[in-house]
């Protein structure tokens, strides 16, 4: 871990002002990826903010019926609020998917969807990639894929985004809300959150410099039967294969978001409206441009017979 | 929908790349202007010294640390509490697991200097040879151990899951999340995944806490 | 003493101590976190500094040079010492790899330096200031490809199994092509991780040209000779000390390049230093077991008879690595009279491949099994009552030479009943269970039961305390407790009367823990130093050694009586002995078995695979202490669920490397995995194997569960995978379709 200075911040517009005067400079919260990823040089900061402190661990009920999620609730909090597991099952589902107990207890609804990837080769740091150092190359390609994406890959990069949350956030329409530098705050729609990889794999957000998530907001619940179904080899404390977060309506309509495929969380609405005709249409359009690996293609067909489970178990 | 991208490296590639990664196989880390010491940090050989003071099994500590210092090495190597384990030191085995402010984490991926004011229980704090904590009396009646090295970590997990169970936190096993959730054998093996055990001693340690959790529940 | 002669009655058969599911000794010290492991001896040496290992960045070639400059510069640093700074070490006898120096790379992490600071942190980020520049030379990576070349080879593995290059008895070809069923199949196992949970740790402290290591080692006698001869010092000069082992299954069967580069660092430093692989080091820079190709043909009559078997298998190594003995259990587990086996090594530039909990049976029978399966499925036979068919009582290939004790039928006879196994569907994919697809499999277990001398020191006090001193390693399997059983029940004092101290190369040689070898003869060592200790105490009393009775804490002999205290009086009382053995190993087969039960569901929609159920029923002699040899084979169990369904390091076939080398890239089984398993053990005893008349279980409790798993899938979804670990990529093409 190369050194650095350290400070706690005392709100969030002092944490962003901080982190605009010192480049280099991390905001640190569970700090369950990022230090992993200190340790290993992945991550370098010269400078960690410390943002616990601040007052954004409070989940409130939002007068349009929403909720609002503050960027330091931890998983096992927001997961465990009972607004949440009756009218956001999915996200509460897809929270209690990930990780583990230690792990939920300590990563916070803004650094989950921060975390990055979990490449192998993004790991290793003897390894060329272009995610970690830009333009070294992407030795997961004709490597080993397994894990790894199949679809809004690109010849830079194919790595996936590991979040369970996103996905049933996804799938919810969040919105992410920022505070920046110089004290201006923005609200960003989840699908515009994450970027795809292209040719700037290391540019995995829209975030700015400096810029700091202060919440999550979600709009009035929608109600129907909600799904997040994560399949993994083990049958616990394991990254996804697939995940499906599902929501199905009394009439069949509904809405489906997908992880473990993409270097964000994958939603088309326009194959959405596909639900009432089966599983096969919807996982067609999602799917539609994937470039799978030989090693990876099992998620296509996956993708598919998941989204069908779960569609049959709403139909019950 | 099958165009696989760039099929591999081409062999040319491979060498080219190989050689382009030994100089960036590890990283420069060139010593960078740093940011002027904040708080109450102070310069040391070695990085930034930062005092820090929280409870370790009752008794309050102060103690100044490298910043890059977890919560896992300053319990082991600076106040010698060598019970919580390293097993893997980024987040994925569980021996390091201690309770913070009644919640089990992983002090492996935790800096000590951001747990100014915390109340922290260590294995050595749940119990002694003496005075064994019954999880601790358990885990010895059902052999829920082998070769004793990730045990510490399973039992502060498996005290802080029965407290969980109790507050009717769900868990991925729980059938409904409406309902309080049970101290059940699938309940406890979902909560207990994120401690691994090679050994493979689970079964054991299973029926430990339920002997436990059916005492006190 | 020499154990030449079947066992007699003898004081171990009182079974007072000796045969009771006594909780470890050591318990109350694992679980409250004060029992020591090696990276943490605060307490033995003042002044310790830190030590931290670098892995070198390419898989094989040179390297050119190492700018240690900067490292040498940064904060706290003491000492850096690289591998150009030195020729190469010795090597020791039981690796393959070299540990350090010279400027050859033989493997992907291979260690290159050592960088020593003032803490740990220091040294990390110091490590990550070395400038090093690599010339990559072509490499060997993919098995496959390496097969096609591999020649004929044989192999001992030090490890309990061995077969020649070629084996051939009767006449194999010829008996393949004359019998109507048989089956020719291909099947593969991948290289698999130990991952033990503690990692290889070492604390170094030299005094003059004298080496103390606290380290973590399964083979003491063996790490104080590798040792002194990987840093060519004299082997009277290292003392190592190993009280408590986070874990082996294999990985600390040999000095690894912890303990020679603390060596090498503290010297550098002139400070003690300790040192521990990080996490995701450890595949590449330790060994691994060797994925195998392996071929078995299986040749019998319409009603089930083998009349041939073939088993022929291939894995790769560096060029002077062992082979993975994968054909050694078809050599005895069943009969037939035309046979043929053969192994063969493939040269590969990976990492160095070992020995893994049960070398050579664990993948050997993963493979052996399915095909028993495939048999008898294709006989139309219960698999159960096919394996009985082909039971043999003798040694296949030598038919003069019977096996010590085999019950191998009782095994699957038991666990079927015990299993319900009547109440599986013999056609796969029939049984439902709402999304579950629900499937159950049997497979043998078999393990051969090794004899190796051990000794040991007991001494008792003039407080009546007795003292057990052995050099042998309590790895989680539970000496500590069964030596203490066997020196109260041979002293006739409560087990709360004995102390162990195990793990010092200061101590009598012991057999080791590996190979399941260490339960039988390391108490059977201290059993022969029991017998000479009780003599010494009858003679010393005059007592006649014919009549002595010791129990209750008491030595008598007809009327006279004394407490042990007394007998020992105030300089205390102490001998010395250890168990050798004669032909007995040799003149019958000594094996143990068993027989695995295994239910599973397989999710109809994904593929995954989870298990429902377990049971191993085992035939391996008395038992010890039920209640430790039983958590040795849950253990076991555990890791073939891992080893069927999840463990596979995967091999990066261009640059030559493990890539998923950490804990959350290889996976293996956690607690959500593993349902209550139960395991019966057969009340028997061998008086062939030693006077404890006991045999080996650590390893047994794995053989056969892969396959075990692996026919419950075949059963569950009628879909046959030959290709280890089974994951749901293999099944989901062909599980129903989901409407």
């Amino acid at each position: 871990m190369k050194p650095f200075t350290y400070e706690r911040a005392s709100s969030a517009a002092d944490a962003a002002d901080k982190a605009g005067r010192a480049p280099g400079s991390k905001f640190i919260a569970g700090g369950t990826n990022l230090l992993d990823l200190m340790k290993l040089q992945i991550e370098a900061p010269n400078h960690l903010i410390d943002i616990n402190g601040l007052d954004l661990d409070k989940i409130e009920s939002m007068p349009d019926g929403g909720l609002r999620i503050g960027a330091l609730v931890r998983n096992t909090d927001l997961a465990a609020d009972m607004r949440v597991r009756r009218d956001y099952a999915m996200l509460s589902r897809a929270l209690l998917a990930g990780a583990s107990g230690q792990l939920r207890n300590k990563a916070t609804t803004a650094g989950n969807l921060l975390q990055r990837t979990r490449c192998p080769y993004f790991y290793d740091t003897n390894m060329p990639c272009n995610k970690r150092q830009p333009g070294s190359g992407c030795s997961a390609i004709g490597g080993y894929t397994r894990q790894l994406g199949v679809v809004g890959v690109s010849d830079a990069c194919i790595a996936t985004h590991p979040s369970d949350m996103a996905v049933a956030m996804r799938a919810l329409d969040a919105t992410v809300e920022t505070v920046r530098a110089d004290k201006s705050s923005r609200a960003v729609p989840i699908a515009e959150f994450h970027r795809l990889p292209g040719d700037t794999p290391h540019i995995e957000t829209v975030l700015e410099p400096g810029e700091l998530i202060t919440a999550v907001t979600l709009p009035k619940a929608i109600g129907g039967k909600q799904y997040y179904r994560k399949v993994r080899d083990r049958a616990s404390y394991a990254f996804a294969l697939v995940s499906i977060a599902a929501v199905v309506q009394p009439d069949g309509s509904g809405r489906v978001a997908v992880g473990g495929i993409a270097h964000k969380p994958w939603r088309i609405e326009a194959a959405e409206t596909n639900m009432l005709r089966g599983a096969k249409p919807v996982a067609e359009q999602l799917l539609a441009d994937a470039r799978p690996t030989r090693a990876n293609a099992f998620k296509l067909p996956l993708v598919e017979r998941t989204l069908a489970a779960v569609l049959a178990e709403a139909r019950t | 929908m099958s165009k696989e991208p760039d099929a591999g490296l081409s062999r040319r590639r491979v060498l080219a790349v190989g050689a382009a990664s030994l100089a960036t196989a590890l990283p420069a880390a060139r010593s960078e202007a740093q940011p002027a010491a904040a708080g109450n940090a102070s310069d040391s050989p070695g990085g930034l010294v930062h005092a820090v003071s929280f409870n370790v099994n009752g008794s309050e500590q102060r103690l100044d640390l490298d910043a890059r210092t977890t919560l896992l090495d300053a319990l082991r190597e600076h106040m010698r509490l060598t019970g919580t384990k390293k097993g893997c030191d980024h987040g994925q085995c569980g021996a390091c697991t201690v309770i913070v402010d009644g919640r089990r984490i992983n002090s492996c991926l935790s800096l000590a200097v951001m747990h100014e004011g915390a109340r922290i229980t260590t294995i050595e704090g749940l119990g002694t040879p003496d005075k064994l904590h019954p999880m601790q009396a358990a885990f010895i009646e059902h052999d829920a151990y082998q070769c004793g090295y990730c045990t510490p970590g399973q039992i502060c997990s498996a005290v802080a899951v029965l407290d969980e169970i109790r507050a009717g936190v769900p868990s991925h096993a729980s059938e409904s999340l409406l309902d309080r959730p049970q101290a059940n054998n699938t309940e406890m093996r979902e909560r207990m995944s994120g401690n691994i055990c090679r050994c493979g001693a689970y079964s054991n340690i299973a029926e430990a806490m339920a002997e436990v959790a059916g005492r006190d529940v | 003493m020499k154990f030449e002669t079947p066992a007699a009655q003898n004081p171990i058969d009182q079974l007072k101590v000796i045969g009771k599911p006594a909780d470890r000794i050591d318990g109350k010290f694992k679980t409250t976190g004060t029992a020591p492991y090696a990276y943490e001896r605060h307490d033995v040496a003042a002044d310790q500094a830190y030590g931290f290992i670098v892995g070198a960045a390419i898989a094989k070639g040179r390297i050119s040079r190492v700018d240690a400059a900067e490292a040498k510069r940064a904060p706290g640093v003491i000492a850096v010492v690289t591998t150009l700074d030195m020729p190469r070490l010795g090597r020791g006898r039981m690796n393959a790899a070299y540990l350090f120096g010279g400027a050859d790379v033989q493997h992907y992490h291979q260690a290159i330096a050592i960088v020593v600071a003032e803490t740990f942190e220091q040294a990390r980020f110091a490590a990550s200031l070395l400038r090093v520049d690599y010339a990559r030379a072509q490499g060997r990576y993919d098995l496959a490809e390496e097969s096609k070349r591999a020649e004929l080879k044989g192999e001992d593995t030090d490890e309990g199994t061995s077969a020649p290059p070629l084996q051939r008895t009767g006449d194999f070809e010829a008996a393949f092509a004359a019998v109507p069923v048989k089956l020719d199949a291909e099947y593969t196992t991948p290289d698999q991780s130990h991952a033990m949970m503690e990692p290889h740790s070492s604390l170094a402290v030299w005094e003059g040209d004298r080496l103390t290591l606290w380290t973590s080692n399964q083979m003491i006698n063996w790490g104080k000779g590798d040792l002194a001869k990987t840093l060519g010092i004299p082997e009277q000069s290292v003392r190592l000390i190993s009280p408590y082992v986070g874990g082996g299954f294999g990985g600390k069967l040999f000095v690894r390049s912890d303990a020679a580069l603390a060596a090498l660092g503290a010297k550098a430093a002139r400070r003690p230093v300790k040192v521990a692989l990080t996490r995701p080091i450890m595949a590449n820079n330790t060994t691994h077991r060797p994925a195998t190709i392996q071929r078995i043909r299986i040749g019998a009559t319409p009603e089930g008879k083998i009349r041939a078997i073939a088993h022929e298998s291939t894995s790769g190594n560096l060029p002077d690595g062992k082979l993975e003995t994968a054909v050694s259990q078809t050599r005895l587990l069943y009969g037939g009279a035309n046979r043929m086996t053969s192994m063969r090594l493939a040269l590969l530039d990976l990492p160095e491949g070992n020995s893994m909990r049960a070398p050579g049976e664990a993948p050997g029978l993963m493979a052996l099994e399915i095909a028993m399966d495939e048999m008898a499925e294709k006989l139309h036979m219960d698999p159960v009552e096919f394996r009985i068919m082909n039971d043999t009582q003798v040694d296949p290939e030598n038919p003069q030479r019977p096996f010590s004790y085999r019950n191998l039928v009782g095994c699957l006879r038991l666990g079927a009943e015990r299993f319900g196994w009547s109440r599986r569907d013999p056609t796969p994919a029939m049984t439902r269970d709402g999304q579950w697809m629900i499937g159950m499999g049997v497979a043998g277990g078999f393990r051969n039961n090794l004899l190796t001398k051990s000794a040991a020191r007991v001494a008792i006090d003039k407080a009546g305390i007795v003292t057990v001193t052995t050099d042998m390693t309590d790895i989680g399997t539970g000496s500590y407790t069964i030596i203490a059983q066997t020196a109260a029940e041979m002293l006739g004092v409560p087990l709360d009367h004995v102390r162990v101290l195990l793990g010092d190369s200061n101590s009598p040689i012991s057999s080791g823990s590996g190979g399941q070898w260490g339960g039988n003869n390391s108490t059977a060592g201290v059993y022969a130093a029991c017998v000479k200790l009780r003599e010494a105490i009858a003679q010393n009393l005059g007592f006649n050694e014919r009549d002595v009775l010791f129990a209750d804490g008491q030595v008598r002999s007809g009327n006279r009586a004394l407490s042990l205290a007394e007998a020992a009086g105030d300089p205390g009382l102490s001998a010395e002995d250890g168990i050798e053995y004669g032909d007995l190993g040799k003149k019958y087969q000594q094996s143990t078995f068993a027989g695995h039960f295994v239910e599973v569901g397989v999710d109809v929609a994904t593929g995954e695979i989870r298990v429902r159920r377990m049971l191993a029923v085992c035939s391996a002699g008395r038992i010890l202490n039920p209640k430790t040899a039983r958590s040795q084979v849950i253990g076991a169990m555990t890791m073939g669920v891992g080893a069927a369904l999840m463990e596979e390091l995967a091999v990066d076939k261009r640059l030559g490397f493990f890539v998923n080398h950490d804990l959350a890239s290889y996976e293996v089984p956690v607690h959500a995995d593993i349902p209550h398993q139960e395991v019966i053990f057969l009340d028997e005893v061998d008086p062939m194997s030693s006077p404890m008349k006991a045999k080996g279980v650590g390893e047994l409790g794995l053989c056969g569960v892969g396959a075990a798993v692996a026919n419950a899938v075949y059963n569950a979804t009628g879909v046959r995978v030959r290709d280890y670990p089974i994951t749901l990529d293999k099944l989901i093409e062909r599980l129903p379709e989901i409407v």
